[in-house]
């Protein structure tokens, strides 16, 4: 969003008046129009970021709406939600959306997030861009966490009550944050209010630290799937009208699939224990967090056992924070001058077991901690930590990368000596 | 304008920026602590925080769970064998030692906190036909943590014995907790 400042002569007398006082038509082209310019090389997992983007307006517009409709009140909260349910016009429609809409943002952000680890889009120059979208993880991951408060279910109730109670981990002054959190002496109304609220706050959050990924981003502008930086102008095409119309056809592939569950599965992320009311005598017998918090969950169990002063439950609690933060410092762990994992055999096949063993933890998280699940969490965990800590490192150190083409285009033109002016 | 004025001119610049930027900072904390302690507990809440219970109907070895700041409290009329068992394993490896005398001032009436130390679930074994664990006492369902006919912590995540609330005996057959 860093614009080079120029002023494009518009054929619309009234766009350019407003243009040359406020250069808000400029400011788009310069971002997202034709004078923006973009590797011509992205391939389809350059889609995400925009989806994301599209993901998140419709869980606002959404939000917005079905607040409307919310009564953020212990005894009144459930019955409103299946008010919203049955009574309110399209009132299905909307929380349906709106909860899947959750499980999408997650599920393009991670591809996302792994997009940039394979393609080493967290590299210099945009340490900052991979840090702040950390940040935006955070955020949604408390978000979210609120919003399934909301509803007053079971799991919502429970869920609240084990998250809220890990901060109790804290030496000293533990207990008395957990009070400080639940404004009483247990997730009650106090609770259930404050939630709304934050829920309602942090979404707006996110979008400024979006517009500050963004703007961070447009300084050095896109990576590209081979790592190297334009160097020509044939390196590059604009953004309109050939990113747009690809990110277009992209967000209708996605919008079938999200679509798809609303419409023909919308129950399949949830929990059916969520459709009990919260009893806050009752546990129910098996608390499973949402899909998306399955592998921190899986890390936050595997610590059963004391680390020197350190409680086994506040170990838990520590590599589950860990598990998240450690992500900011991957720019710094990773050392290798060359970006794309096309170029470096190595680091490619760790790259996919850290991928499969991510997998491996969300299955850990979802099933009870007993049997042979402890062990298996806990080898999965340290290799999670293994992998940022000690494999990263090591490959970046000693990995002999093959050599990436000199451009964009002298990858593709091979035959031509010159690599510059093919379009 | 010599050196040493305008150096002097400086210093007292700094000075006056300091300051200022030390008053607006504590001002903003001092501004900043009642949205801070708006959340917590309010006086509403405060006043609900001891409840009364009439314990009369409850026969040995029977449980009752009552509600206070809303949190489960258990309430075990303990049979003469749970007893014995609780003082005789006073001196078992306790990960978080307390003696049985200590948690039960009347050792008929065990009086707990319903929510396992680990994450706050609700343990089980309060109602008939709930399992109670190894040690005969409560089981915790989210994580597994066992307690004993005292409430202490035996085998598991939970790091703490089941938390003895304030209570005193108003006479034989009411209890006032909190």
């Amino acid at each position: 969003m860093s614009a080079p400042g120029k002023q494009k002569d518009w054929k619309n007398p009234v766009m350019n008046w407003i243009d040359y006082r406020l250069p808000i038509f400029s400011f788009i082209e310069n971002s997202v129009g034709s004078n923006y310019p973009t590797p011509r090389n992205l391939n389809y997992w350059w889609n995400f970021g925009s989806l994301a983007g599209v993901v998140l307006v419709i869980m606002i517009v959404s939000g917005i709406v079905l607040a409307m409709q919310y009564t953020p009140h212990v005894d009144y909260a459930f019955d409103s939600v299946e008010r919203i349910m049955r009574d309110v016009n399209y009132g299905w429609l909307l929380r349906y959306v709106h909860m899947n809409g959750a499980s999408m943002f997650f599920i393009v952000v991670y591809i996302h997030m792994f997009r940039g680890m394979y393609f080493g889009s967290f590299k210099a120059p945009r340490e900052l861009v991979w840090i702040i979208g950390v940040m935006l993880l955070l955020a949604m991951m408390a978000t979210a966490f609120m919003g399934y408060v909301l509803p007053w279910g079971q799991m919502s109730f429970w869920g609240a009550t084990v998250i809220t109670n890990l901060f109790s981990a804290i030496p000293l002054i533990g207990e008395s944050i957990v009070t400080w959190l639940w404004g009483g002496f247990s997730v009650d109304n106090a609770t259930l209010n404050r939630f709304f609220s934050l829920h309602y706050l942090l979404p707006f959050v996110i979008f400024g630290l979006v517009f500050l990924h963004l703007w961070a981003l447009h300084v050095h502008r896109s990576g590209n799937p081979l790592g190297v930086d334009p160097k020509t102008e044939g390196d590059t095409i604009p953004f309109h009208p050939y990113y747009t119309v690809k990110d277009a056809f992209g967000l209708g592939l996605f919008m079938i699939v999200f679509l798809g569950f609303v419409f023909f599965a919308p129950d399949f992320f949830g929990e059916p224990d969520n459709y009990i009311e919260a009893n806050p005598l009752v546990t129910p017998a098996h608390i499973v967090p949402e899909w998306y918090f399955l592998p921190f969950y899986a890390i936050l169990r595997a610590i059963t056992f004391d680390i020197f002063i350190i409680p086994a439950k506040l170990g838990g609690v520590l590599a589950m924070f860990a598990s998240v933060s450690i992500l900011a410092i991957l720019p710094w762990l990773d050392r290798s001058k060359v970006r794309s994992a096309r170029f470096r055999p190595v680091y490619k096949q760790f790259f996919w077991l850290f991928f499969a063993n991510c997998i491996l933890l969300g299955i850990i998280g979802g099933k009870p901690a007993e049997g042979h699940w402890i062990p298996i969490g806990q080898a999965a965990t340290a290799y999670y930590f293994l992998h940022f800590i000690l494999i990263i490192p090591l490959i970046s150190k000693f990995e002999k990368p093959l050599t990436p083409p000199d451009s964009i285009s002298a990858a593709v033109i091979k035959a031509e000596p010159d690599n510059g002016g093919a379009s | 304008m010599t050196e040493e004025t305008s150096d002097e001119t400086a210093n007292r610049r700094d000075f006056l920026t300091i300051a200022t930027s030390t008053v607006g900072v504590a001002g903003i904390g001092l501004a900043a602590w009642p949205l801070v302690h708006s959340m917590n507990p309010a006086a509403d809440v405060l006043a609900l925080s001891s409840t009364e219970i009439d314990i009369s109907s409850i026969e040995v070895g029977q449980s009752i769970t009552v509600v206070w700041r809303g949190k489960p409290v258990f309430v075990r009329r303990r049979t003469a064998d749970e007893i014995s068992t609780a003082a005789n394993d006073d001196s078992a490896g306790l990960p978080d030692p307390e003696t049985d005398a200590n948690r039960a001032a009347m050792p008929e009436w065990l009086i707990l906190v319903g929510i396992c130390t680990h994450l706050g679930c609700i343990p089980l074994g309060n109602k008939t036909g709930e399992i109670r664990g190894d040690f005969n006492g409560w089981f915790c369902p989210c994580h597994g943590s066992h307690y004993d006919t005292s409430g202490r912590i035996r085998k598991g995540p939970a790091p703490k014995n089941l938390e003895v609330p304030p209570y005193n005996f108003i006479d034989e057959t009411t209890v006032k907790i909190g």
